[in-house]
């Protein structure tokens, strides 16, 4: 996020975009509505499917699924051509608006909402609501990044942002929210195949001389590796021999997951350590058992970029020990001495290693409770807004960007648009949330949402069970009849083993974020004697 | 804003003109009761508990209602105002069931906490009692409106910080209490089971059903961490007890939720205990369509690095890949991109941030 979390309550308007906040993001969400009841922040949500902040939004957009291009388009067009743009902005902070601009000429707010099926008066007046906005923020998760057009719909984001100057101030900002508790984190400390820890670029020879001196190590590789897919696909040509994959379970999470499985088998030794024997565990051939997070010291990131601490409150069930642990014990065994793994040590050595760590460390976390990144220094307060002034590059750049549609669109044969998404009670794959007594009672099993109309001709009933079947997969679920998707469109939450959505989607890819499409795909229903011969086989 | 001076029981206090009475002296280290009130709140000015005198005023003013202003003089702890608590909790526990000991909140309730600050234990208010039945209508939350003092926080919790309107008051007069409109359950209001009407309520009236008759305040340990869910990093307290969490809660006013948190957060930390956790290593015997079986951690960490020593001398480093975690902590992360890139000697190494 651009901004924090607390400043979103200070936005005159904030659109949503992609984001079922108050199930994905619940605090977030919270915050969102608080601005909406308490200050009369003007709230803009699209989103396809009835999400619960439509009910505290002015205005809902119902956009196609993977029309965001377009729609965002035509709210700069109508931004441009009614004179609410931010000239001073444009003119002090920014580059590339010249070629942007004539791109987004293209798309009159008309033959936007054509691509959207919309009317093109809720996009003049969301255009005009966010434009005259004090400070206007943008949310966005997973709905807009989990496209083949991810990228294009995060620049399209920020060139609305630029295009209106609400970027290094107060109220505004973009602001992605991050799916999992550590995904920044995770990216932070160089889980990326192109980077070390805070996004020192591997091909830079002045940053590898300086993590081989730390290290200890002579050479250190310059090429980027491979990303998660790439290594799938690796794996199945049998490039890639041991994959070794810690408190992940990608049989579940990844998209076309008939791939992944044949990769999984293929691979030749596959090493999976995690707190239980998951969908992906039970392909191992050896599984490491390791520390929940109430069983370990650390630190997580969090989507705002706080760092805060996580402690250990009880001991690893049995024989289970810390990741930490676990990894060293491996270097170890490979010739390589990690030396004495407490956490605050390694803390220590992310902070003297990374820049915007510099002045992190577990001393003043305990005092201080919270420590935005950049942080260089132990005097540096942290930082909860990004680009006041100036933006880390130098200038915004504009980017001119084209409405593509999505890898797969329905057809006869798969007539309706598959989307998926997360649920409040349960979480990402699951493998904890179900293993909760209460909240698997809450929810316990896994329903695909179809609108009325759709469930009138196909003969279905609320309750019945269906299937669903995509170019990739099949699987057989309750059916909901709710009129909160469209015709057209069904959603399946994807935290259900035993129908996994991902058995569906599509592993087509962002070209440059190499994100899978798992937000569009297209499906057909199958019902009544239909549906009965449809399995999913568990792993 | 303006800076206001003023003196609370003798002492001088300079605070800000946004500050209640109620705030000033909590800021000053001067205690000053309250029921109805709460941080994440705005001041509702119900229960009367937190009446102090201020010089001038006409009669008694509400501290935690009351704004502060420049050369006040306040008094929170007069004769008077400890004779007129003690009939406000006199009056509210003639109407209260006195079954502290099996009680899930003693130890952890303001009403208690009063009664006990203030001496009453039998009261000169002999009337007609309710008694409600309670009410656990759905896994998570427990409701006994015998407890309830009125005050009103669940109602305005849900419908000011979760954003929800989950409860009303419904019937009059006596029978007044915090339902659910038309009597429905839980599970068929909106209600998002985020238990801030749990955290907030001040005595045993909701409480969270997986807790009860787990453990006392004073017999857990509470250990500060952050929510191992979403991205939002909420910050948590787990209540401890022989080893074993027995309730989240979050710290009023700290982190990213002050205090709020979802029913995840609240709610989902049973994982950590269930019988299906892994407790050693397993190794699968007789190649890939063998069986996993249970192997020391030497042997399992040994076939690991020959494994990894056999690809890198046969393949390459980059015929290793790694997936790091969003799971895991920052520490764990790093030495994992660690012992790809310095032990190993490949970049092949990713994790599921884009899933
Ligand atoms: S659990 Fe949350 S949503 Fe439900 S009644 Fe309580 S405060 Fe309201
Ligand atoms: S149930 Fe609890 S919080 Fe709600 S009014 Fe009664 S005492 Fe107050
Ligand atoms: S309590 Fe809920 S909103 Fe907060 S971090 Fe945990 S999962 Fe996210
Ligand atoms: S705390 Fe002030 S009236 Fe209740």
């Amino acid at each position: 996020m651009t901004n924090s979390i607390d400043d979103l309550e200070k936005a005159d308007c904030i659109l949503v975009i992609g984001s079922n906040t108050t199930e994905g993001h619940p605090i977030i969400g919270l915050r969102i509505k608080r601005a909406v009841m308490k200050n009369g922040c003007r709230l803009i949500v699209a989103e396809p499917r009835h999400i619960r902040l439509c009910y505290y939004a002015g205005q809902w957009i119902r956009q196609k699924p993977g029309t965001d291009v377009a729609l965002l388009n035509g709210m700069m067009n109508v931004i441009l051509s009614e004179g609410l743009a931010d000239e001073d902005f444009i003119r002090e902070r920014t580059e590339g608006f010249e070629e942007f601009r004539k791109t987004v000429e293209q798309y009159p707010p008309e033959r936007a909402a054509e691509i959207c099926g919309v009317e093109a008066e809720e996009i003049r007046r969301a255009a005009r609501t966010f434009a005259s906005a004090e400070s206007a923020a943008i949310v966005y998760a997973m709905g807009i990044t989990q496209h083949t057009t991810g990228v294009d719909n995060v620049l399209s984001l920020a060139n609305l942002a630029m295009l209106t100057g609400n970027l290094g101030k107060e109220g505004a900002g973009v602001n992605p929210l991050r799916g999992q508790n550590n995904v920044q984190g995770a990216c932070d400390m160089g889980g990326l195949p192109n980077v070390f820890t805070g996004y020192q670029p591997v091909s830079d020879p002045k940053v590898r001389e300086k993590f081989e001196a730390a290290w200890g190590v002579d050479y250190l590789p310059g090429n980027p590796g491979l990303t998660l897919t790439e290594m799938t696909d690796a794996a199945h040509r049998g490039d890639v021999k041991v994959l070794y994959i810690m408190g992940e379970n990608p049989v579940i999470s990844d998209p076309d997951i008939r791939h992944l499985k044949e990769a999984l088998e293929r691979v030749e030794f596959l090493v999976v350590q995690d707190i239980f024997l998951t969908e992906t565990a039970a392909y191992a051939d050896v599984v490491l058992p390791s520390a929940s997070f109430a069983e370990k010291e650390g630190t997580f990131t969090n989507t705002d970029r706080r760092v805060q601490r996580v402690r250990k409150a009880v001991e690893p069930p049995g024989e289970a020990r810390e990741d930490s642990w676990i990894i060293a014990q491996v270097a170890a065994r490979l010739g390589y001495d990690m030396g004495y793994i407490s956490a605050e040590k390694v803390m220590e050595e992310i902070a003297s290693l990374t820049p915007s760590y510099g002045g992190i460390s577990y001393q003043r976390l305990e005092k201080e409770g919270e420590l935005r990144w950049p942080c260089p220094d132990a005097e540096h307060p942290g930082t909860p807004i990004l680009h006041v002034g100036k933006f880390t590059r130098g200038k915004g750049l504009f980017s001119a960007v084209e409405y593509k549609p999505p890898a797969e669109e329905p057809d006869e044969e798969y007539p309706f648009i598959l989307t998926t998404g997360r649920l409040l009670a349960h979480y990402h794959t699951g493998s904890m949330t179900r293993r909760v007594e209460p909240l698997n009672e809450l929810v316990p099993r896994n329903r695909v949402w179809i609108n009325p109309a759709d469930a009138e001709r196909l003969g279905v009933a609320d309750g019945d069970e269906v299937g669903l079947q995509s170019r990739r997969g099949a699987i057989k679920l309750e059916a909901k009849v709710t009129r909160k998707v469209s015709e057209g469109v069904v959603f399946v939450p994807f935290h259900f083993g035993e129908s996994p959505a991902n058995a569906l989607t599509n592993s087509a890819l962002d070209p440059v974020a190499k994100i899978p499409e798992l937000k569009v795909a297209a499906v057909r229903v199958l019902a009544g004697e239909d549906a009965k011969g449809v399995t999913y086989d568990m792993a | 804003m303006e800076q206001v001076r003023l003196t609370i029981d003798g002492k001088e206090v300079v605070t800000t003109s946004d500050r209640t009475i109620l705030e000033a002296a909590r800021e000053a280290g001067v205690r000053v009761p309250s029921l109805c009130y709460e941080e994440r709140m705005d001041p509702y000015g119900a229960c009367r508990i937190c009446l102090v005198e201020v010089e001038g005023a006409r009669g008694l003013l509400p501290a935690c209602y009351t704004k502060v202003t420049d050369g006040m003089v306040v008094r929170t702890a007069t004769e008077d105002l400890a004779r007129i608590r003690r009939t406000i909790l006199e009056l509210i526990l003639s109407d209260h069931p006195k079954d502290c000991m099996t009680c899930e909140s003693a130890g952890d309730c303001e009403l208690q906490d009063l009664a006990y600050e203030y001496g009453v234990k039998e009261t000169s208010y002999k009337g007609e009692e309710h008694h409600y039945e309670v009410l656990a209508d759905n896994p998570l939350i427990e409701r006994d409106y015998d407890k309830c003092i009125l005050c009103g926080r669940c109602i305005r919790i849900c419908r000011e910080v979760q954003g929800v309107g989950v409860y009303d008051f419904v019937n009059r007069g006596f029978e007044s209490v915090p339902g659910i409109p038309y009597g429905k359950p839980m599970t068929e209001s909106p209600c998002e089971f985020c238990g801030q009407c749990v955290s907030t309520c001040p005595t045993g009236a909701i409480i969270s059903i997986p807790s009860k008759g787990k453990g006392r305040s004073w017999q857990v340990e509470k250990v500060r961490t952050t929510c191992p869910y979403c991205g939002c990093g909420c910050q948590l307290d787990l209540h401890v007890r022989d080893g074993e969490i027995i309730e989240v809660s979050s710290p009023v006013m700290v982190g990213p939720g002050e205090g709020n948190l979802c029913v995840k957060g609240r709610y989902g930390y049973g994982f950590v205990h269930h019988p299906d956790r892994l407790t050693q290593p397993l190794v699968r015997k007789g190649g890939k369509g063998g069986e996993l079986v249970p192997a020391t951690w030497e042997e399992a960490l040994g076939a690991v690095a020959g494994h990894i020593r056999k690809a890198m001398d046969e393949g390459g480093p980059d015929s290793v890949a790694f997936l790091a975690s969003a799971r895991c902590t920052n520490e764990e992360n790093y030495l994992m991109q660690k012992l790809a890139r310095a032990v190993v000697g490949t970049n092949n190494v990713d994790h599921c941030a884009r899933l």
